[in-house]
C-alpha cells in the first residue's frame, strides 16, 4: 500500500466535516508558529499519541496561476519535484522516505501545491533537508521530463477520460466561469500537456518556489522548539527570491443560467447536479461564508438533513441527494448540489424535488432548531480533528495558503456559533441565484 | 475547489493487509465481569472514544444465491432499532455528533462508533439497540435495497469495478470468493428480511467478537459497558464453514471490450495467508516489486516508460485462501508492452531473488510505515482488533520489527523461486489493448 494516497484530499476541509468546537471559546489546534528571516512561515501542531511526524510544504501557487497555453505546468512540476536535485537522483527522494519508513506524496489544486512526508519523529530532520534541498536545487533534464510526461497523460485518463462524471465535471466548470482561471482543469487539457516542456517546467519553479512563497506545518511528536533549530538548519539557507504577483483576472458578472447534458454509452445511471457561483473566504461578499458552511450542514449534514430526508426517505425518489459548500480558494467558491434517482424514476424528478427544496428554503427560511442541530454538528467535528496527525496539518496548510489566519482557524468554532437565522438567509439569497448557475445532467444512451 | 491531483492513486481494489509496527502503544487486555475481552488502548488527552468490533462471517459465508447479503443486512442495522425508526435513530446519532457504522467484508462483519466522552452513554446504548433489536422496516429495506441495485449500476460504469468482479470470479470459480459481496441484480432483488434476521442472528453472538477500544475510557467502565452492549446476544454463533481454496490462475489473459482510452489491467497468482510462515517474506518480495517509488513494476513500467501512472502489486490475504493482486492502468496502444513488463519482472524476482539493497530498503518501509496508518483513534481501535482476528498475540506490536528483521536472504530466494510464477500469472484487462490476444473469455462476459 506504500505510496498510494487519495488523490482528493480536499474534501476534509473546514466546511465539509473539517474542524472545530467545544465549547466555543476553546482553541482548536492551538498551533505555535515563527517565521524565518528569508520570509518561510514554519507552523507546529503537538500531538504525542505516537512517535511520528507529518512535514507539510505548502507553495502559494496552482494551476490557477497557469499562463494561457500552459495548462497541467503547475501539476507537471509536481511529479518533477521527484525527478533529482542536484545531489538527489531521480526518485531517490522517495526511496530514502521510505527506507526510513516513512510516505511521501504531493498534490495540486487550483491555488496551492503542496509535499509531504509522514515519519518516525526522529527522522524530521532528514526529510527537512530534503524537502529544502528540492526547494532551491532542482535539477530537470529532458530524459526524466518526457517519461514524466507521458504519465500525466495517463493520469489523465485513468482519473478524467475513463470516468464519465469526471469529463462532466470538467465541461461543468469551464461552464460556471466565464473567465476565471478555475474553468481550466488542474490537470491540464490534454493538447497542452502534449506540448509541456522541461523549459516551462523550469520556468514554473523559479517563478514560484521560494521560502517567501512557501508554508511548512509540522505535525504529530515535535515541539515547536525542537523544530526552530532545524527549520534554520535546513530551510534558513534557502535564500529569499522576487515572487510575481499571482495575476487573476475578474470574473465578470455572470447573466445566463447555463445547462449541459451529457449523454455516455458507459453510464448506467443518471445524475443531475447544479452549482452556484459563490464566495469564499477571499472573494466576494465573504460575510456570507460561515453562514454558507451552516446552511449545507442543514440541508445535507447526513440522512437527517432536509434532502436527504425528503428526497430519498420521504418523496423515496432518489438513492442519493445533498449539497456542499466550498468556500476554499482565493477566487471565487461554489455552492451546489446533486441526486441521483432511484431505478424507475426519471432525473428530471430529482431536479425537481431539489428545485422544490431550493425554492421552499428561500421562501419559508430555515429554522431556529435546524441551526441549533447543524451548529451542534459542526462544532464537534471540530474536537474531532484533533484526533489525527494529518488532518490538522491538511486544515491549517490549506487555510494559511489561501490567505487565511491561524485565529481564522482557531476562532471557527466561534465564528459558527455566531451565526443567526438572518444571516443564513440573507446568504441564501444572494447565492441561489439562477443566472449564476450551471446545471450539468449526466444520462444513459437511450437502449434502442 | 476540492479537488487536487496528486503522484499517486489509492490502490483500491485491495483487500487491507495486516501489518503493525512495533513500538509502545500500551495495550490492555479488558474483562467484562460477565467474561467479554476487549483491548484498550487508553488515552484521556481528547475527549473522544472510538470502539470498533469484528464478528466472523461476512459475505462469503452468504447462503447461495444470497449474494448481497451481508452487505444489505449491515446497511439496515443503522436504519432504526427498538422504538427508534429510521429517521429518529439517525436524528439520536446525528444530534449528539455520533458515529455509528456496520459493515461487511469476505470473512467478516465490522462495527464502530466514535464518540464525543460526553455522550458516551448514549453511543453504546444506541449500538447496542442496533445489534439486538434492529427493525428492518419496509420503506428502508426499499431504500437501502434500491442504494444497492443503483450501486452495482455505477460499477458497470467504472473499468476498475468490472475488472475485479471479473478477476474474483475467474480466480474462485467454484468458490463463494469468487463472487462478488455486492451481489448481483437478481440476488439483490431477492433478499428477504427473513434472510437478513437470520444472517445477523448467527453471526452476532458472544463467543463471535472481537473488541478493541481507544480513546478517553477506563478499564473498569470499560468492562462495565461491555456487558451492557451486548446483552441479550446468543451465547454461540452458527456460522456455515467456507472451505479452504487455493486460487486458480494458469497464465490466462481475458479481456473485457470497453470503448475507453485506457485499458485497466488487474493481474494476480497465487499468494500466502497471515498464518503462513512466509507471510513477511512474501509480503518484503510484494513491496520490492511492486510496492511504489523504487520498485521494479513502478521502475521499469512508470518511471523509464511513462507507461502507466499508477501501478502496484502486493499481497491481499483472506482466511481461506490468498493471491498475490496487482493493477495497471496503460493507453490502450501499449497495453501489451505493460503486459510484458510484468511478466518480465515477475520472472526476474523468481529467477534472481531481490537484491541485498532491495531486501533492506522493503524491511525497514515494512517496520517503519506501519506506524504511520495509526493516525487516528479508530484507526488504533481497528488495528487492535485485526490483531486478535490474526490470532498475534497481545504483544504483536512488540514483536513485529524483530520478525520482519529475522527473514533472511535464503529465505526470500526460497520464496521467490517457489511462488512467483510468471507463467500462472492471469490478467484481466478492461478497455481496447491493442496487441492484446484473449486466451479466453472472462466470467460472466459473452465473448
Amino acid at each position: 500500500m506504500r505510496h498510494r494516497f487519495t488523490f482528493i484530499i480536499g474534501l476534509l476541509a473546514l466546511g465539509l466535516g473539517l474542524a472545530p468546537a467545544l465549547p466555543a471559546s476553546a482553541a482548536v489546534f492551538s498551533p505555535k508558529s515563527f517565521t524565518l528571516e528569508n520570509g518561510l512561515q514554519v507552523v507546529v501542531v503537538e500531538n504525542h499519541r505516537i512517535p511520528v511526524v507529518t512535514h507539510m510544504v505548502w507553495y502559494k501557487t496552482g494551476s490557477a496561476d497557469e499562463a494561457r497555453g500552459k495548462s497541467g505546468i503547475a501539476h507537471f512540476l509536481e511529479h518533477l519535484m521527484f525527478r533529482g536535485t542536484e545531489t538527489l537522483k531521480p526518485g531517490e527522494f522517495s526511496r530514502i522516505v521510505n527506507r526510513n519508513g516513512g510516505n511521501d506524496n504531493a498534490f495540486t489544486s487550483w491555488d496551492y501545491t503542496a509535499y509531504f512526508q509522514s515519519v518516525a519523529a526522529d527522522r524530521l530532520a532528514l526529510v527537512m533537508e530534503m524537502e529544502a534541498d528540492r526547494m532551491a536545487n532542482l535539477r530537470l533534464t529532458d530524459e526524466v521530463v518526457l517519461p514524466e510526461r507521458d504519465v500525466i497523460l495517463e493520469e489523465r485518463r485513468q482519473v478524467i477520460d475513463n470516468n464519465p462524471n469526471a469529463v462532466l465535471g470538467e465541461q461543468m466548470r469551464a461552464a460556471q466561469y466565464l473567465h476565471y482561471p478555475y474553468r481550466v482543469p488542474i490537470i491540464g487539457w490534454e493538447s497542452e500537456m502534449r506540448t509541456l516542456t522541461t523549459e516551462d517546467a523550469l520556468a514554473w519553479y523559479d517563478r514560484w518556489y521560494a521560502p517567501n512563497n512557501a508554508i511548512v506545518v509540522i505535525a504529530g511528536d515535535v515541539t515547536v522548539d525542537q523544530v526552530r533549530p532545524l527549520a534554520e538548519k535546513y530551510y534558513g539557507k534557502v535564500a529569499r527570491r522576487e515572487i510575481a504577483r499571482r495575476d487573476r483576472v475578474e470574473e465578470p458578472p455572470q447573466q445566463a443560467a447555463r445547462r449541459i447534458e451529457r449523454i455516455d454509452a458507459r453510464v448506467q445511471q443518471p445524475s443531475v447536479s447544479r452549482q452556484y457561483l459563490a464566495p469564499s473566504h477571499q472573494w466576494g461578499e465573504t460575510q456570507h461564508q460561515y453562514a454558507l458552511e451552516v446552511l449545507a450542514e442543514i440541508l445535507s449534514g447526513g440522512p437527517t438533513s432536509r434532502l436527504y430526508r425528503k428526497l430519498v426517505v420521504e418523496d423515496a425518489i432518489a438513492v442519493s441527494a445533498g449539497a456542499y459548500y466550498s468556500g476554499d480558494a482565493i477566487g471565487p467558491g461554489s455552492f451546489g448540489f446533486a441526486g441521483s434517482p432511484r431505478p424507475g424514476v426519471e432525473v428530471e424528478a430529482v431536479e425537481a424535488g431539489i428545485d422544490a427544496e431550493i425554492a421552499r428554503l428561500l421562501a419559508d427560511g430555515v429554522t431556529e432548531a435546524e441551526i441549533a442541530d447543524a451548529k451542534q454538528r459542526l462544532k464537534a467535528s471540530a474536537v474531532f480533528a484533533v484526533d489525527s496527525i494529518r488532518g490538522p496539518a491538511n486544515i491549517l496548510g490549506r487555510a494559511l495558503t489561501l490567505g487565511q489566519s491561524i485565529e481564522d482557524v482557531e476562532s471557527w468554532p466561534e465564528r459558527i456559533d455566531a451565526v443567526t437565522e438572518a444571516e443564513i438567509e440573507a446568504a441564501a439569497k444572494s447565492v441561489l441565484v439562477p443566472e449564476h448557475s450551471v446545471t450539468g445532467i449526466l444520462r444513459p444512451k437511450p437502449t434502442s | 475547489m476540492t479537488q487536487v491531483f496528486s503522484r499517486f492513486l489509492l490502490a483500491l481494489l485491495l483487500v487491507p493487509l495486516l501489518a503493525l509496527p512495533a513500538r509502545a502503544i500500551d495495550i490492555q487486555r479488558v474483562t467484562s465481569p460477565g467474561g467479554i475481552e476487549a483491548w484498550l488502548v487508553a488515552d484521556p488527552t481528547n475527549p473522544i472514544i472510538a470502539l470498533e468490533v469484528a464478528f466472523r462471517g461476512g459475505s462469503a459465508s452468504e447462503p447461495a444465491g444470497k449474494e448481497g447479503l451481508a452487505s444489505l443486512a449491515t446497511d439496515l442495522l443503522t436504519e432504526g432499532a427498538g422504538d427508534l425508526d429510521s429517521q429518529a435513530f439517525q436524528k439520536r446519532l446525528a444530534d449528539l455528533s455520533i458515529s455509528l457504522y456496520f459493515s461487511s467484508g469476505r470473512d467478516s462483519l465490522q462495527a464502530g462508533f466514535r464518540t464525543l466522552t460526553e455522550n458516551r452513554d448514549e453511543a453504546f446504548s444506541l449500538m447496542h439497540l442496533a445489534l439486538t433489536e434492529p427493525r428492518f422496516d419496509e420503506p428502508a429495506v426499499a431504500r437501502a435495497r434500491s442504494q444497492m441495485l443503483v450501486g452495482l449500476k455505477r460499477e458497470l460504469e467504472r473499468p476498475g469495478s468490472i475488472a475485479s468482479r471479473a478477476f474474483w470470479s475467474a480466480a474462485f470459480p467454484d468458490h463463494p470468493y469468487g463472487s462478488s459481496p455486492s451481489g448481483t441484480p437478481e440476488s439483490v432483488d431477492g433478499l428477504t428480511v427473513a434472510d437478513m434476521q437470520e444472517f445477523i442472528g448467527r453471526r452476532f453472538a458472544r463467543n463471535n467478537l472481537l473488541v478493541g477500544v481507544v480513546g478517553d475510557i477506563t478499564p473498569a467502565e470499560l468492562g462495565e459497558r461491555l456487558d451492557a452492549l451486548f446483552a441479550g446476544l446468543p451465547e454461540r454463533a452458527n456460522i456455515p464453514e467456507v472451505p479452504e481454496v487455493q486460487p486458480s490462475f494458469a497464465g490466462d489473459v481475458m479481456v473485457i471490450d470497453r470503448n475507453i482510452p485506457q485499458s485497466t489491467v488487474l493481474f494476480g497468482q497465487r499468494g500466502v495467508k497471515r498464518s503462513d510462515p512466509d507471510f513477511f517474506a512474501v509480503s518484503i518480495l510484494g513491496e520490492v516489486i511492486g510496492g511504489g517509488f523504487g520498485s521494479r513494476l513502478t521502475e521499469e513500467i512508470r518511471e523509464k516508460r511513462g507507461l502507466a501512472y499508477s501501478v502496484y502489486a502486493g499481497l491481499a490475504s483472506l482466511d481461506r485462501g490468498a493471491m498475490l493482486i496487482g493493477n495497471v492502468g496503460t493507453a490502450n496502444a501499449r497495453v501489451s508492452e505493460s503486459l510484458d513488463l510484468v511478466r518480465q519482472e515477475w520472472a526476474r524476482l523468481s529467477e534472481e531473488g531481490p537484491t541485498e539493497e532491495e531486501m533492506a530498503d522493503a524491511k525497514a518501509y515494512l517496520t517503519g510505515s506501519f506506524w504511520l496508518g495509526l493516525d487516528n483513534s479508530s484507526r488504533i481501535a481497528s488495528t487492535l482488533v485485526a490483531i486478535q482476528r490474526e490470532g498475534l498475540g497481545i504483544d504483536y506490536l512488540d514483536r513485529r520489527s524483530a520478525e520482519i528483521e529475522a527473514v533472511t536472504m535464503a529465505d526470500l530466494k526460497r520464496v521467490a523461486r517457489d511462488l512467483f510464477d510468471a507463467k500462472a500469472l492471469t490478467f484481466v484487462v478492461v478497455g481496447k489493448p491493442e496487441g492484446v490476444t484473449a486466451t479466453r473469455p472472462a466470467p460472466g462476459q459473452d465473448s
